[in-house]
């Protein structure tokens, strides 16, 4: 549209800010911007309970963002200091506590929400076509997050921030050749030291917030760009009211969502502000133990442990072991022949086939310490393939077969049996059930393309139910 | 732009070579960012060797000293540690310390008990699992990671063992044995960590 007819465009209503409006708008595209994000952002009219969690996910992070400035205000990156002005803050800055608290609790709060989002995303196919890229931004958003956790919880510089930044940085150690430089380039130091906490709280107060923001505006542009998906996983722009061009099973985002939204917000601020008043600590979950006490770096604690958000993947990591690895080398031979039995393409059969005798030659030559940090690295990553690995013709569960949907509660189960385990200390029963969970995790994945074709799915309805 | 007549190949040539040089200047910029956070020259300093002395170090005790920021431990073996150690070899993955020669375990600790003499261990205190600090847990009993426990380090992260002579069990997270560090006796009652007598 030429400038001179969008100076023609009048502003919407007749008010007291008619004119100051027009004047912005000359210069800066306000009331589209309004208009295109918000109310004439056309979002499917049945939106149910998770769809929560992606705006409530904003606001967290917006808490997380004022709160961590305000206490970026009283902390000392210090490894001397580090600890006691952490200290300070709870007892001697006015309401330190209350935004030391606010900020601890907000970061488990991201990660629920965060979490409960992703699960939407499986529940009802968000992450099919066309909004591939739109999931693929949002794992990069969560990779951030998961950096941007791991990176302040050092800051407190008590026990477990140290002896978890140890074990996490050595998880580069693994890495064959390069390994040891890398995380001698990471710490900066021989071990977890001054050097690292500089650079840590320099990643998590700088550069991880200028990212995420980055990529949740990215996020956003791309989510009005293909438009939301629904819990019927059917694309409401198939059908138009002729007239408006406007989809007939949408409505405005503002102010039906907002309004939706803004209830969702006080709903989470009831439980949020409880745990921030009655159990910041919530038993050791949210605030580990062991962080009361500072960092010594001659002495592990007895038992150390990640976040809650981390421990499936940290469960992954230790479950793997030198006689675990024949599973792994089985589940390798067992995928190879899945794949070559069911593709007709030459070359990417002899590729499989020579790709898995190089893992399973990798497997018995590096020790199992590298491969349970690739396999810790895949159970993260292997999200971004969720896309394609889906082959369901339906894309909502409510549409799918019996199969995806025993498939999906398995998989809950493993990730929450995972989940668990990585709090627990390890004995011979818990390292057995975290590698069965594993094998689920992973059997989830690498299966898909095959199961889900395999599913007997009911047929999507044309309009949103 | 498709139409290729229009096209003087001399800007062409010029746009090319530019965009060469300048995406190898600012490939080049990454240099010093990288460098930054590699250990400064005082980190670097501070690896320098430690002296421990052990003449009030009596059997069966252990003492800690800090070598680069790790832990170094120096334990004095009974007779029944030592013998603990023999009773460990089919329990561990490499009692020999033939795994990665020189770099966990230095040629002249390259024995059964792995240090030079056999009362005397030196390793450093990091599992070489992910770098926690293993627990003493030296008395011979019924653990719960190991019913016929003859002594030695629990690793509490990942359950990792390890015998009185730093070697790893089998099947654990941990691949290697502790590491000893570059380390020789000064007299006998002092030794150094850090330097050993191999290069002089």
């Amino acid at each position: 549209m030429s400038v001179a007819a969008a100076e023609k465009q009048p502003v919407t209503g007749a008010g007291p800010f008619n004119g100051i409006l027009t004047w912005i708008d000359e210069r800066y595209p306000l009331v589209a911007t309004w208009k295109t994000h918000l109310s004439e952002y056309y979002a499917p009219k049945n939106f149910n309970f998770w769809y929560y969690f992606g705006s409530l996910s904003l606001f967290v992070l917006v808490i997380q963002i004022v709160t961590g400035l305000w206490l970026t205000m009283d902390y000392k990156a210090d490894a001397e200091k580090a600890f006691a002005s952490v200290e300070h803050i709870m007892r001697e800055v006015p309401w330190g506590w209350w935004m030391r608290y606010m900020h601890s609790t907000g970061a488990s709060a991201l990660f629920i929400c965060v979490y409960l989002h992703m699960f939407r995303a499986m529940l009802y196919g968000s992450y099919r076509k066309p909004r591939e890229l739109l999931w693929i931004i949002g794992m990069l958003i969560f990779l951030c997050l998961m950096a941007g956790s791991f990176f302040g919880y050092l800051l407190p510089w008590g026990q477990m921030s140290y002896w978890g930044a140890q074990a996490i940085v050595n998880l580069y150690d693994a890495i064959p050749i390069i390994g040891p430089d890398l995380a001698l380039w990471i710490r900066g130091d021989y071990v977890v030291s001054d050097a690292t906490l500089n650079r840590f709280f320099a990643f998590h107060v700088a550069g991880v917030p200028l990212a995420l923001l980055g990529l949740v505006a990215v996020h956003l542009v791309a989510l009005h760009e293909v438009g939301s998906n629904n819990p019927d996983g059917i694309e409401i722009k198939k059908v138009k009211d002729p007239k408006t061009g406007i989809p007939l099973d949408g409505i405005p985002f503002h102010p039906y969502y907002t309004v939706k939204d803004l209830f969702g917000v006080a709903v989470f601020l009831t439980v949020y502000f409880a745990i921030v008043f009655f159990a910041p600590a919530l038993g050791g979950y949210f605030l580990e133990d062991n962080n009361f006490v500072p960092a010594d770096p001659l002495k592990t604690p007895p038992h150390i442990q990640p976040l809650w958000y981390f421990t499936p993947y940290y469960s992954i990591l230790r479950a793997i072991t030198e006689n675990f690895m024949s599973v792994i080398a089985a589940g390798t031979v067992g995928m190879a022949l899945l794949i070559i039995g069911s593709v007709k393409s030459r070359a990417v059969r002899g590729a499989t086939a020579v790709i898995a005798v190089v893992l399973l030659e990798g497997y018995f030559t590096f020790d199992p310490k590298v491969w349970g940090v690739v396999l810790f690295g895949v159970s993260v990553v292997i999200f971004f393939l969720l896309p394609w690995l889906d082959r369901s013709p339906a894309k909502s569960i409510r549409y799918r077969g019996p199969i995806y949907k025993v498939a999906l509660a398995l998989f809950v189960i493993a990730f929450l049996l995972l989940g668990y385990l990585g709090t627990q200390p390890v004995t011979a029963v818990n390292t057995l059930l975290a590698q069965i969970a594993t094998a689920v995790y992973f059997a989830f994945f690498f299966l898909m393309p095959w199961y889900t074709r395999m599913d007997r799915c009911k047929p999507e309805p044309k309009r949103v139910t | 732009m498709s139409n290729k007549q229009g096209v003087s190949r001399r800007r062409r040539n010029l746009v090319i070579a530019t965009t060469c040089a300048g995406g190898a200047a600012g490939a080049a910029t990454a240099v010093p960012f990288v460098a930054f956070m590699l250990p400064s020259e005082r980190v670097k300093a501070m690896g320098a060797p430690v002296e421990a002395d052990i003449s009030t170090l009596a059997p069966g005790q252990k003492m800690t000293i800090e070598w680069r920021g790790q832990p170094v431990w120096i334990l004095h073996r009974t007779q029944e540690m030592l013998a603990a150690v023999e009773a460990d070899d089919g329990k561990v993955a490499d009692p020999n310390s033939e795994r990665k020669p020189g770099e966990i375990t230095p040629s002249y600790a390259k024995n059964e008990y792995r240090s030079i003499k056999p009362e005397y261990l030196v390793v450093v205190g990091i599992c070489t699992h992910l770098g926690c600090s293993p627990q003493d847990k030296f008395q011979s009993a019924k653990e719960p990671f190991d019913a016929e426990w003859h002594g030695g380090w629990y690793c509490p992260c990942h359950g990792a063992l390890f015998d009185l002579a730093g070697r790893v069990h089998k099947n654990k997270p941990a691949p290697d044995n502790l590491k000893v560090p570059p380390h020789m006796y000064l007299v006998d009652s002092k030794i150094l960590i850090g330097e050993d007598r191999k290069g002089a």
